[in-house]
Formats: C-alpha cells, structure tokens, sequence
C-alpha cells in the first residue's frame, strides 16, 4: 500500500496546501514541503530495498476483467528517478518560497507543483503500462497549469497550450503504441513486458509499436523535431522551469526509453530511430543554445540538446551506453536544476534575463556567481565536475559505435562538434553574465538574494562536485541499481574514474574544451550570421500553420454540414439513420419473420392497441393546436403504462404511470408561456419570401416520407425481434436475486443491486439534469400571458375549496402509499424510483391546489440538498461495502423480525435505494417547483399588491392553477 | 399480440419522427416524447411479450426476462428528465429569442 499511498500523497497535499496557504505563504511552504517529506518517508522501506536491488511490486485489482489492476513498481530505476522528483522536488519548493514575489499566490504555485509531483511519482512507480499512461497525461495537464502558471501573460498561456497540444498528443501516439504492445504480449503488467523483449522484437507489429511509442517519448523530452513547445515553455516562473525542465517533466521521455529498453532496445529499427534523433538533438539544441540571448532560452535549448544526448546513449543501444545514458540523466538533472534556480535568482535580482544587458554580476553576487559557475563547468563537460564523466563515456561510446558503422568517422565528428558548442554555450552563461564589463541600464541594482535562496543551488552544486571528484564513493550504488533495473540484466564493466589514460574520448574531451573557447572568442560574426537568417525557420510557425490549417479545415468541414437549422441537422440525423439501417436490414439474408409462435389477440388488447395507435396519430395530425396534442400524449402514454401492465411489467407500468403524471404537468405549465397554437409552417416567412409556401409545403411531405419510412422500419425490426426466440441472460438474475440480492422482484434486485452502479450513473444524470434545469430557470422573464387564446381572462376562482380541502387531506395519505411502495419494492412491484415519483405528485398536488405561497411557507424551497444527501447516501452505501473487503456496491441482507411490523425484509441495497427515493423527490420537485416560480415571477401584476394582499390571492399565486384550467375554457 | 406492438411502435416511432422535424420548440417536445415511448417499448420488448409472468419470485411461477425491465425503468425516469431539460431550454430560448422557432429566428410572437 506504500507506494500508492506515496503516489496519492501529493494529490491530496495539492488540495490541502492549496486552502493551508490562506494562514499565509510560510504556512503554505511548510505544508508543501511536509507533503514532499511524507512522500518520501511513505516510499522509505522500498526504497531501501530498491537499493539493496530489490523490486517491490504491490497490486490492487481495479479492473479485473479487462485485465487492469492498479499496480506499482518500485526497482532501480523507480528509485532513481523518485528520489530525483522527490529531492529536487524539495528543493524548488523551498526556493519558490523566496522566487515569487508576494502579489503571486503562493498556494496555487505549491498546489499544481504537488500535482505534477504525484502525477510524476505515478509515471515512475506504474508497473501496469496503461496506468502509466494516464500519470503521463496527468503530467501533461499539470505542466499546462504550471507553465501557464502567469495566467495574465499572454505568452504564459501560449507556451502552456503549446506544450500541451505537443505533449497531448504524443500522449495519444504512446497509448496507441502501448495498446500494441498489450495486443503483441498478451499482458500491459511491466514485468511480463520486460521480460518479452524478443516476442515483440520478433512480431510483425514491432515496427508500428515502437515508431508510437518513441513518438510520446520524443514529444515529451523535446527531441527534434518536437523540441520548439520547450523553449516557449520557459514563459513559467523559473522555479518551474528549474523542475520541470531538468529532473521531471521533460525526463519522463528519456525514462521511458530507460524503462522498455530491454523490450524495445535492440533493433536497427531502434538504433537509428532513437540514435538518429538524438543526435539531431544533441547537435541542434547544442548550436541554437549558444545564440539565444535570453539567459533561459539558452538553459533550454541546453536541456533540448542535453536530452538529446541521452536519446543518443540509450540509441547506440549498447548496456555500456545505456549505464551512461543513467549517469547523464543523473548529473544533467543536478547540474541543469541548478543552473535553473541560479538564472532565476539573477533574473530576480536584475528584473530582465537578456545577456546583453545583464554583465559583469560578479561584483554584485559572487556567491551566486560562484555557484552558478561550478554549475555551468558541469553542463560544459569540465573535468572535476560531474558532467565530464558522463559526457566522456558518450563519447568513448559514440568511438565504439563509430566502429560498427561504415565511414563511421563521422559519428564522433558531429557528437564533438555538439561539445565544442556545448563549452561556448557554458562559456557565455559565465563570461557574458559575470564579467564582460558592467551591467547595461538593469531595471534593479543587483544583490545577493535571501541566505536560504542559494541553499538548494549550493546543495545540487556540492552534489556536481562530489560526482565529479568521487564518482565511485558517491554516485556508483545509486547507477548500479539503476542501470541495473534499465537492463533487467547483468551490469556491464565500468569504471567511473576521472583519469581512463589517454583515450579517444579524453582527446574529443580536450578538443571540445579548447573548441569551445576559440569558438567563444571569435564569436562575433558568427551571431552577425546567426542574426541574419534569424526567424527564417522557426518550427513553431509550422506548427502554427498547421494547426490554423486544421482549425479552418474542421471550421469549414463543421460549416457544410452544420448550418444552424435544427430541422436540417435531425433530418440528416433521421436520414441517415435511415440509410444506415436499411443497408444493414437490405443486405441480411435472415428472414423477417422469425419461428417464435404469436400469442393470441384478445378484445380489450385489440382495443387497447388500436386506441394507442389512434391517439398517437391524433396527437400527430392536431398537434398544431399544442392543448388538444398534449392530452392525447398524456394518453398515449397512460396506454403505454397498459401494455406493460398486459405484459407482466409491473414496475415498468408504475413508473409510466407516475411519470406520465409529472410530464404532463411539467408541459401544461411551460404551454402557459408558449403560444397555445402553432404557426402554420406553410406561411411564408421574410427570408424564405413568396417561394417559402411551397418550400414549406414541400418539406411537409418529405417530413411525412422520412417518419413513414422509418415507423415503418422500426415495426418491422420490431416485428422481427419479437418473432425470434429469446437467447438471454435473465436467468443468471432470476436463479440469484433471492439468494445473492435477498429480494424476489428482481427488476429491483437489478436496479439496486446487480446492476447499482449503472443505477448510480443514472441518478447522477437526473440530478445533474435538474440543476441544469435550475441554472436555465434562474433569473427567467417570461412574459406572462393575461388571457387565454381567445382573450379571455383565467378563472378567477383559483383555488377550488374543495380540491385545496382533498389535497391537504389527501397528502398524508399519498406520502403513505410511498412509504409502503417504497418499503416492498425489493419484493413486490414498487422501490425507490416509483416511491419517489408518487411522492413528487402528491406534493406537487399541495402546489397545484393550494397554490405557491401556501406550499412554499410550508415546504423547504430549494430541494438541493434532497438531491445531495441521495447521492451521498447511494455513495456511502457502495462505498461501505469496501470496508468489508467487498467490491463497489456489494449488498448485505438480512430478515429481522420487529415488534408490531412482523419481519422485515432489509437488505443494504434499501439504503441505497433510498438515495434513489431522495434524488427523484428532489429532482423532480426541484423541475417543477421552479417552473412554477417562473410563473410568479414572470407574472407582471398590474394591480396594487396592497389591495390584493388580503382577501385575495396575488395574481402570482394563480397562474399555477390557471395553467392547468385551460381545459375548461378552451373550446377545443 | 406481437403485430399490434409492432404497430403500435412504428406508429409511435413515425409520428415521433415527423414531430421532431417541426420548426416550433412545443412539437419537437411532444415528438421526443412519443420517440421515448417507442424506443421504451421496443427495449422492453427485447425481453419478447409474456402473459402473467411478472419477475417476481415466487414458488414454482415461470417469468419474463427482468433485465430489459430494469433497462426501461431507468429509462422513462431519465427520460422524464430530458424532456423537462428540453422543455426548459425551449423556454429560455423564448425568453432569450423572442420566438418558440427551433433556430430562434422566424416570426416573431
């Protein structure tokens, strides 16, 4: 449970510092930095057995049917890269407390860090592949909130979409390559991954699988020609950037080719994707690096080109290459982070980060500058720090790849070329920054920042040097575990040592240093050159016109299709429809009439039946005249309630019932504000000028086709299921609903039980539904008509004594009947769906016959909490059943006998049928009690209330009641 | 018995149709509702038609299929609500619009 634990901490430490942060920003740093610490202290115990090269796996069955199980692995490589998130980590958390300045809330910085941290932990720690892929896109959505961090800044906001939209979609690609992988091993556990490397090396599907995956991989380290979201998402506050841009976010690319090296690694498919795209990296981010002006411009397309350099290792494919593919990640996060903090402190101090004005710092801050030149002297491959350990060993490596190859000379060229710049980059960071005469017109006078914001940078700084000097007494436990975990194998010979005699590398080394410097030197009109062609070819303008060209496409392409007509839209909806289902019934060769035998006719069926089909077409041909239409809906929907009734649908007949009684309610009262008759279509209106009678005539008939030929489909596709014999599963339900569900009206078994989590979704969407319908209710203005269609005035008798007496007595009674509907349906036909519906209708009755004021200063106006409190219970009851070590929504039940009642049939699942009970009393309630607010609110009294007040009802208070008396008058 | 259904859906189901094609918001509601009655009752009817055979547990009694049943119940209730949100939305665009057009343009009321 450690590991989940310790991947769940920093999302609920990201809610939790996110309201600690109003006791102020220290309360929010400590609160932040605790949730790091837990995390860590939670992975402590496998995390030491990770470094005794122990893999700790825990699993929790999530899914087990599709073969998903929430599980989590922590070996070598987990280790590695959780200590690096989690230490450094800590350490941004602690340096953003100085960075942001106090207009910036500090709580949301603290709470998205910890969400990308967990969403990180999770990346790392994910044993099951595609639950390593929803960590990676969770990473992707928090570094959006983190790059876009300044939402006011316009190129915020630009640089977080861009690395989302290039991240997301990799993401896509990845998941795509891992179903692949699933489909080749039969399994998406890593273990079983790992240990499949020649299946998947072997099957047709390799290819496929690979090019996905190393297309999120890319996507996400910034690797050619992906790299261009990284340099825009420096547009972060730098404590970001110095996370998410060193040790994390961008890291998760190179982790992953760390991480299915064994499985992947091997092919020449492999070498020359990865190594090629390395290499391009290496080289371009390497070149670029050293002309860009702003000082975190030139530390990103460092990363790019450091990232690179690590695709490259992990390319050649070597386990050589691979141990020092480990090692560079290791020291480019330490170094990089703290190249980072440091460009942030002097961006800080200076309040601009443009190298041709910032010079000569060293007088201001040569503390700073100290550290941020031991930092530098990594990232440029010096010796004694520990940058040039592993930049040696890539070039000893790119020397042994040189060898396979043919006219192989050029390999250690080009990684040389990428040193050389490499040194003058690092060279400009320190020489341009600290020296390089005096600072040009600084917005601020530049000082040494607070003591404890150098801390971090001096802790990742000794880290730099220690490597450097002992590599062997402090790095090589820590990469032999790691690189032990990436090769799932035997550990290659190495030698971390800073003297290896005078080998190629040492000599490509001395090249680079020396290169560099004289490139530094003259300089000059190399950035003339670089000046020149500057912005001639920029990817992300590429990128910007094929996003606008596939905007304007779906544009366009949504434009022919969607023209604003709904009537044009669900015509090609009905007509499609119909294409679709006809082909498909067209080209079946079974006959239409299946061997099932009929059951017989009877008079009152007949009837019945005939009476449904002539109410509905009634309904049809008058529904102009919208009264007269929606009373033969009513009963064509009270005929419906017959047929389940007919055919042994108890449960179904009653909910019809109840339902139909809101309904119709619920349309009465919305005909108040609607026109009594419908328009005749046929006249023709302004735009459709004189041809629009015949238009519209026209379309009258091809309407009548399109519903006769599809009543006509849906009778025979009907016809055709009825006539068939049933194969079905209802047996499973009926042989268990007593035993597993201790109830024998199985509908409710079903509904409760068996199938509880469909009914959960399902009273979600009807209170979701109802607040819907609150939001469009609220602040409605309808005009209120005065007269009915035929300018008369509503019944001034509003409330009838004699319906307001039978309501009122009537209710207790109703509410009765709920309760004993309610307490049966797990037996007998009833349960909380019916109950809830009867007792809606019996206190909208009150409503009806006592009129609003009445009601409303005896029942609560708002039945908001109804609803929460039903799904709350629904909720708890399914979720109780986890503290019994049951899954979701397992019921217990059981018969206990009580005084007076007799025995009483409970069961858990009464619980959880209550909060359905509650959710449709309050849904329901909430739709028509707010429709019937509008009334009095829309209603526009016109005689002074004070006259009014006292005999006689206001006006407000009748139209709920005069809604439904239309009838009366109406001569229809 | 199965004819009649079988009719009794087309009806349903075309004159649901036809409704739905209307230009006025108060039809097309009237014709969503009849289109749940149909796709109701051929849900339910998946579950073939059976006299007297309610799914109720009792000894030695024969039953119809439960499942389609629980699948409807649900149905007419989240129906219900559809209609209500339907219904609603046609208000608001009344009020917004001025009209009870399905586009809100046309005559004005």
């Amino acid at each position: 449970m450690n590991l989940l634990l310790a991947v769940l901490v920093p999302f609920i430490g990201a809610a939790w510092v996110a309201w600690a942060s109003r006791r102020g920003r220290a309360a929010a740093a400590w609160n932040a930095g605790g949730v790091a610490l837990l995390a860590l202290l939670l992975l402590w115990p496998a995390l030491t057995a990770g470094f005794a090269g122990q893999t700790t796996i825990e699993r929790l069955a999530w899914i087990p049917a599709a073969g998903l199980d929430l599980a989590f692995r922590l070996d070598g490589l987990g280790l590695l890269f959780a200590a690096m998130i989690l230490g450094i980590g800590g350490l941004v958390i602690l340096y953003a407390y100085y960075y942001l300045s106090h207009q910036d809330s500090l709580g949301r910085l603290y709470a998205y860090l910890l969400l990308f941290m967990g969403a990180m932990l999770g990346v790392v720690l994910s044993e099951n592949l595609i639950q390593l892929l929803v960590f990676w896109e969770l990473t992707s959505l928090s570094s959006f909130l983190l790059i876009a961090y300044w939402r006011k800044r316009e190129a915020a906001r630009r640089g977080a979409k861009l690395a989302l939209t290039i991240t997301g979609a990799g993401g896509l690609a990845l998941l795509a390559g891992f179903l692949l992988i699933g489909e080749i091993v039969g399994s998406y556990e890593l273990s079983v991954v790992l240990a499949s490397g020649d299946a998947i090396r072997a099957d047709p599907l390799y290819l496929p699988a690979l090019v996905l995956v190393l297309l999120g991989a890319f996507t996400k380290s910034a690797q050619f020609p992906f790299h261009f979201w990284l340099p825009h998402a420096m547009a972060a506050p730098t404590p970001v950037s110095a996370y998410l841009h060193s040790a994390t976010m961008v890291k998760a690319g190179v982790f992953l080719l760390a991480r299915l090296f064994p499985a992947l690694s091997g092919t020449p498919e492999w070498n020359w994707l990865v190594g090629g795209t390395g290499l391009a990296t290496l080289l371009l981010g390497a070149v670029v690096a050293l002309f860009k002006h702003d000082l975190k411009g030139l530390l990103a397309y460092s990363t790019i080109s450091h990232l690179g350099l690590v695709t490259a290792l992990f390319g050649i494919g070597t386990p050589l290459a691979a141990v020092a593919g480990v090692f560079h990640i290791i020291n480019h996060a330490t170094f990089k982070a703290g190249l980072f903090m440091a460009a942030g402190i002097i961006d800080h101090e200076c309040g601009t980060r443009d190298m041709r004005r910032i010079n000569g710092l060293w007088k201001y801050m040569p503390h700073t500058a100290v550290l941020a030149m031991v930092a530098a002297a990594a990232m440029a491959g010096v010796p004694l720090f520990n940058g040039f350990l592993s930049k040696e060993m890539f070039f000893a490596e790119a020397v042994d790849a040189a060898g396979q190859l043919r006219f192989g000379i050029w390999l250690p060229a080009a990684v040389t070329f990428a040193g050389v710049f490499a040194v003058a980059y690092s060279l400009r960071f320190i020489h341009d920054v600290f020296f390089n005469g005096e600072p040009i017109d600084l917005p601020r006078t530049p000082h040494e920042p607070p003591r404890w914001m150098k801390v971090p940078v001096e802790i990742l700084v000794a880290i730099c040097l220690l490597v450097g000097i002992l590599p062997a007494l402090t790095v090589e436990p820590l990469l032999a575990v790691a690189a032990g975990a990436v090769l799932q194998g035997p550990l290659p010979e190495h030698d971390l040592a800073l003297w290896h005699g005078l080998s190629p590398a040492l000599w490509m080394s001395v090249i680079a240093l020396v290169g560099g410097v004289l490139l530094y030197l003259g300089r000059k009109p190399l950035f003339r050159l670089h000046d020149r062609i500057e912005g001639r070819l920029d990817a992300r303008e590429i990128y910007e016109h094929l996003l606008e060209g596939t905007l304007a496409f779906a544009h366009r392409a949504t434009a022919a299709f969607d023209t604003g007509s709904l009537q044009r839209q669900a015509t090609l909806i009905v007509v499609s429809a119909l294409v679709l289902a006809g082909t498909g019934l067209l080209g079946a060769a079974a006959p239409l009439t299946g061997p099932r035998p009929l059951l017989p006719v009877d008079g009152v069926s007949l009837i019945a039946g005939l009476a449904l089909v002539t109410a509905t077409l009634a309904a049809t041909f008058l529904h102009r005249r919208r009264f007269v239409a929606l009373t033969l809906v009513g009963a064509v929907g009270l005929l419906v309630a017959l047929v389940f009734i007919k055919f042994s649908a108890p449960d179904l007949a009653l909910t019809q019932l109840s339902v139909e009684v809101v309904t119709v309610v619920l349309l009465l009262l919305a005909l108040y504000f609607l026109p009594a008759e419908t328009p005749a279509e046929s006249r023709p209106s302004r735009e459709e000028g004189a041809g629009g009678g015949r238009a519209a005539n026209s379309r009258h008939w091809r309407d009548g086709i399109l519903a006769i030929v599809a009543g006509a489909g849906a009778a025979l596709l009907a016809w055709a299921v009825l006539t068939r014999p049933a194969d079905t599963i209802a047996g499973w339900f009926l042989a268990n609903s007593v035993s597993g569900g201790g109830g024998t009206n199985v509908v409710n078994v079903i509904l409760v039980d068996f199938r509880g989590f469909d009914t959960f979704g399902e009273i979600t969407v009807l209170a979701i539904a109802a607040l819907g319908i609150f939001a469009l209710l609220e602040n409605l203005h309808l005009p209120a008509p005065r007269h009915d269609a035929h300018g008369r005035a509503w019944d001034a008798d509003i409330h009838p004594l004699i319906m307001a007496t039978f309501a009122r007595l009537l209710l207790p009674l109703a509410l009765l009947v709920s309760v004993f509907i309610f307490l049966r349906g797990h037996n007998l036909p009833g349960g909380g769906f019916i109950a809830g519906l009867i007792t809606a209708i019996a206190l909208i009755m009150q409503y009806l016959a006592n009129g609003v004021t009445w009601t409303h200063a005896r029942l609560p106006a708002h039945t908001h909490p109804w609803i929460a409190t039903g799904l709350f219970i629904a909720l708890a009851t399914g979720l109780a059943s986890w503290l019994f070590g049951r899954p979701f929504l397992t019921s217990a039940f059981g018969h206990p006998i009580l005084p007076w009642l007799g025995e009483l049939p409970l069961a858990s699942a009464m619980a959880f049928d209550l909060g359905v009970y509650l959710v449709v009393v309050g849904a329901t309630l909430l739709i028509l009690i707010n429709l019937g607010m509008a009334h009095q609110a829309s209603h526009h009294d016109p005689t002074p209330k004070s006259l009014l007040r006292s005999d006689l009802p206001s006006r407000g208070e009748e139209t709920l009641g005069a809604a439904l008396r239309v009838s009366r008058e109406d001569p229809h | 018995m199965e004819t009649l259904i079988a009719l009794a859906i087309g009806t349903l189901t075309g004159c649901g149709v036809y409704l739905v094609l209307r230009a006025h918001t108060f039809p097309v509601v009237l014709g969503l509702t009849l289109l749940s009655y149909a796709v109701n009752l051929f849900l339910f009817s998946t579950g073939r038609l059976a006299i007297g055979q309610p799914p109720v547990i009792s000894a030695g009694a024969s039953y119809t299929d439960p499942l389609p049943q629980a699948l409807v119940l649900t149905a007419i209730v989240i129906g219900f609500a559809m209609t209500a949100f339907v219904i609603m939305l046609a208000l608001r665009a009344r009020a917004e619009l001025g009209n009870d057009h399905v586009d809100g343009r046309g005559d004005a009321l």
